[in-house]
């Protein structure tokens, strides 16, 4: 197989003889208590305000932390038991639930799939899996913080969610990375399958290392997120807040089989410096009345390059099926560049497809006026930011939602003169 | 010392002198009043206080509270107690203005010393100021100027103007586009902030304003200067017989 070449993007060859394909953490076998892990994990996660430590205002998360390749932390599982909700490092799954996983791992996204999801079906070594039994709805939000911090780690993980019929999970996916100096691939699938009247909301906040204001060091971020509503009435979301990574392709997709199913997908990428990016969707409306929604807020900054790609496809059973689209690109400074790229298809002549797209500058005037008003520059820019992509952030439940609004204004510091 | 010392400002703009020569003193408490034809560096005079890029100051002094003001940059003309009230506000959008003067009033307060105003201190607070104006919950909601009409967006900046109680308050041509009752709401905002500590500098272009706000001073900027100054009676004389004396005196 080749490495796809079609994404508007840059990517300086990779070695793959050179990458770690399994890496377990230095501190030996995987710590029983919260005590036992590495302080300076800790202190990362707490600069983020990220509540491994079981934070009063985010108590009631259950976080299985992954680093490097060896899940290292899961709590409240006793609560979750109660309910027969299963999440677990899906090296465990295989060993304890190993029929649910032959029957859904691969199928939304198989092997064969693409470059990168081949790379992930052929090497990788653990991930998270969740079950959510019939009509149970998770009685709190699952979470899983990423983190890359072995020299030349390859991560592959690969992430299966099933909600079975009536269910209901919320998925919480953060990432984070320590400075470090060569280009680290990150090639992770995950995969949902939402049945019959079940709702899956999957939210991503990713801020890899995305390289120093050269574009040395950062994350490769190659990822393949599939969900299918295989069941009629099934619902999924995506929501992603897209700020690190000095590469990052990645189309978070719903292949609408159930009718009546809806696919939804809510994206802020944020590109500064030398970052590239090239995200998107793809809706597949098999089903009928299945309808989607996708929102996209693109925004670049020094001079990096952001690229919406999203394929609507109206298949020929698709009777009555909706799509509505819209994408709009913020620019800051004149060295950056926005661009979309829509890819419709209708087969069926009941469908109805709209496509929006804007493309905007912060202007000196708005800049102005926050400064006359006290507020100093970058935190104007923040805040103008922020206002540009609320559409999307009000999708992330409320603790997400405080930590990337911090994050957006992180990842634009020094984007303004 | 004066709260606002203006000397001998000089100022282009893309090459082009606009202020040539300038002087204005105003003194805690007063209120004064610009007024001039159109052309003659109103809106320059109070960009320039305010910190706008793009004004080439080439001579003179701007002091505030005895500090030269064009050594900082306009969040720290804010902080130290300026405001401007725009001609044409500005819209933000998806920013609320609950938000945009919670983010100002917290950045300002700041810069005093004071700690920040948490979501229900702030709501307390701001919906005081924002009942006399005839601001509602739903107003303060609304992302900022955006879809406001003429006079909410002018309402809106004497909101802001409230909020923060600067020092030294500057009214672009905040009349222009109002009927006469939002004139009225505006200037009774105006008036309510008038203070010993405080002072107000209104720029216009009519008469009509300072029927509502009564000012200590009048000045009449032509070509640059102030050519004339006198009590709140010059503001009459020049309703009366128009600026044509003064185009000309500075012409010539």
């Amino acid at each position: 197989m080749e490495s796809p070449d079609w994404a508007k993007l840059e990517i300086a060859p990779i070695d793959y003889q050179d990458a770690y394909y399994y890496s377990a953490p230095k501190t030996g076998d995987g710590p029983k208590s919260l005590d036992e892990v590495d302080p300076k994990l800790l202190e990362t996660y707490e600069k983020l305000g990220i509540p491994l430590k079981e934070q009063e205002w985010l108590a009631g998360v259950a976080v299985d932390a992954v680093f490097d390749s060896v899940s290292v932390a899961t709590t409240y599982k006793a609560r979750l038991e109660q309910e027969g909700i299963v999440f677990c490092p899906i090296s465990e799954a295989v060993k304890m639930h190993p029929d649910l996983v032959r029957k859904y791992l691969g199928t939304v996204v198989p092997y064969t799939d693409n470059y990168f999801a081949t790379l992930n079906s052929a090497v990788f070594t653990d991930g998270s899996f969740v079950y959510i039994p019939k009509g149970v709805r998770c009685p709190m939000e699952l979470s899983t913080y990423f983190r890359i911090n072995a020299k030349n780690t390859g991560q592959f993980e690969r992430t299966l969610i099933v909600a079975d019929e009536g269910a209901y999970v919320s998925y919480l996916e953060g990432c984070t990375a320590p400075q470090r100096d060569e280009n680290q691939l990150h090639a992770a699938v995950v995969e949902l399958v939402a049945l019959d009247d079940s709702e899956i909301k999957y939210s991503t906040v990713q801020n890899w290392y995305p390289g120093d204001e050269n574009g040395v060091g950062g994350i490769y971020n190659f990822v393949t997120k599939r969900a299918h509503c295989i069941g009629r009435n099934a619902k999924v979301s995506w929501t992603q807040v897209e700020t690190g990574s000095a590469i990052t392709w990645k189309y978070p997709s719903c292949i609408l089989t159930g009718d009546n199913s809806v696919g939804e997908f809510y994206s802020v990428a944020i590109t500064n410096n030398r970052q590239q990016a090239d995200t998107g969707t793809k809706m597949i409306h098999r089903g009928r009345n299945t309808r989607s929604t996708v929102i996209s807020k693109g925004i670049s900054a020094g001079r990096a390059d952001n690229t919406y790609r999203g394929l609507i496809r109206m298949q020929p059973k698709a009777e009555g099926a909706r799509n509505y689209t819209q994408c709009d690109s913020l620019l800051i400074g004149d060295t950056c560049g926005a661009h979309t790229v829509p890819y419709i298809e209708s087969r069926n002549p009941t469908a109805r497809i709209e496509h929006e797209a804007t493309t905007a500058r912060i202007s000196e005037d708005q800049l102005f006026y926050c400064r006359q008003r006290g507020i100093g520059a970058e935190e104007a820019v923040s805040l103008i930011v922020n206002g540009f992509c609320k559409e999307v952030m009000q999708h992330l439940p409320m603790e997400f939602a405080v930590e990337a609004q911090k994050l957006i204004g992180i990842s634009l510091e020094g984007s303004v003169g | 010392m004066a709260l606002l010392e203006i000397r001998n400002l000089h100022v282009k703009v893309e090459g082009k002198p606009i202020l040539k020569g300038l002087n204005l003193t105003i003194e805690a408490g007063e209120v004064h009043a610009i007024m001039g034809p159109n052309g003659a560096g109103k809106s320059t005079l109070s960009y320039v206080i305010a910190g706008r890029d793009g004004y080439e100051v080439t001579d003179g002094q701007v002091l505030f509270e005895g500090r030269d003001l064009l050594d900082m940059n306009p969040e720290e003309r804010a902080c130290a107690g300026l405001f401007l009230a725009f001609q044409y506000p500005v819209e933000i959008p998806g920013v609320s203005n609950t938000t945009f003067l919670k983010t100002a009033l917290n950045a300002v307060r700041k810069a005093r010393g004071e700690g920040a105003l948490d979501a229900m201190q702030f709501l307390k607070y701001v919906r005081n100021k924002a009942k006399p104006l005839g601001v509602g919950d739903e107003m303060l909601k609304r992302a900022v100027n955006v879809g406001f009409s003429g006079g909410e967006k002018k309402r809106n900046e004497i909101l802001q103007m409230a909020v923060l109680e600067p020092k030294l308050a500057v009214l672009d041509e905040t009349d222009s586009g109002l009927d006469i009752d939002a004139l009225r709401i505006v200037s009774e905002g105006v008036n309510a902030l008038r203070d010993p500590a405080r002072a107000t500098l209104v720029i216009t272009h009519y008469q009509r304003l300072l029927d509502y706000i009564v000012p200590d001073r009048v000045h009449v900027l032509a070509d640059g200067r102030i050519v004339k100054s006198g009590g709140k009676e010059l503001a009459l004389e020049l309703e009366a017989k128009g600026y044509a004396e003064y185009v000309g005196a500075a012409a010539a």
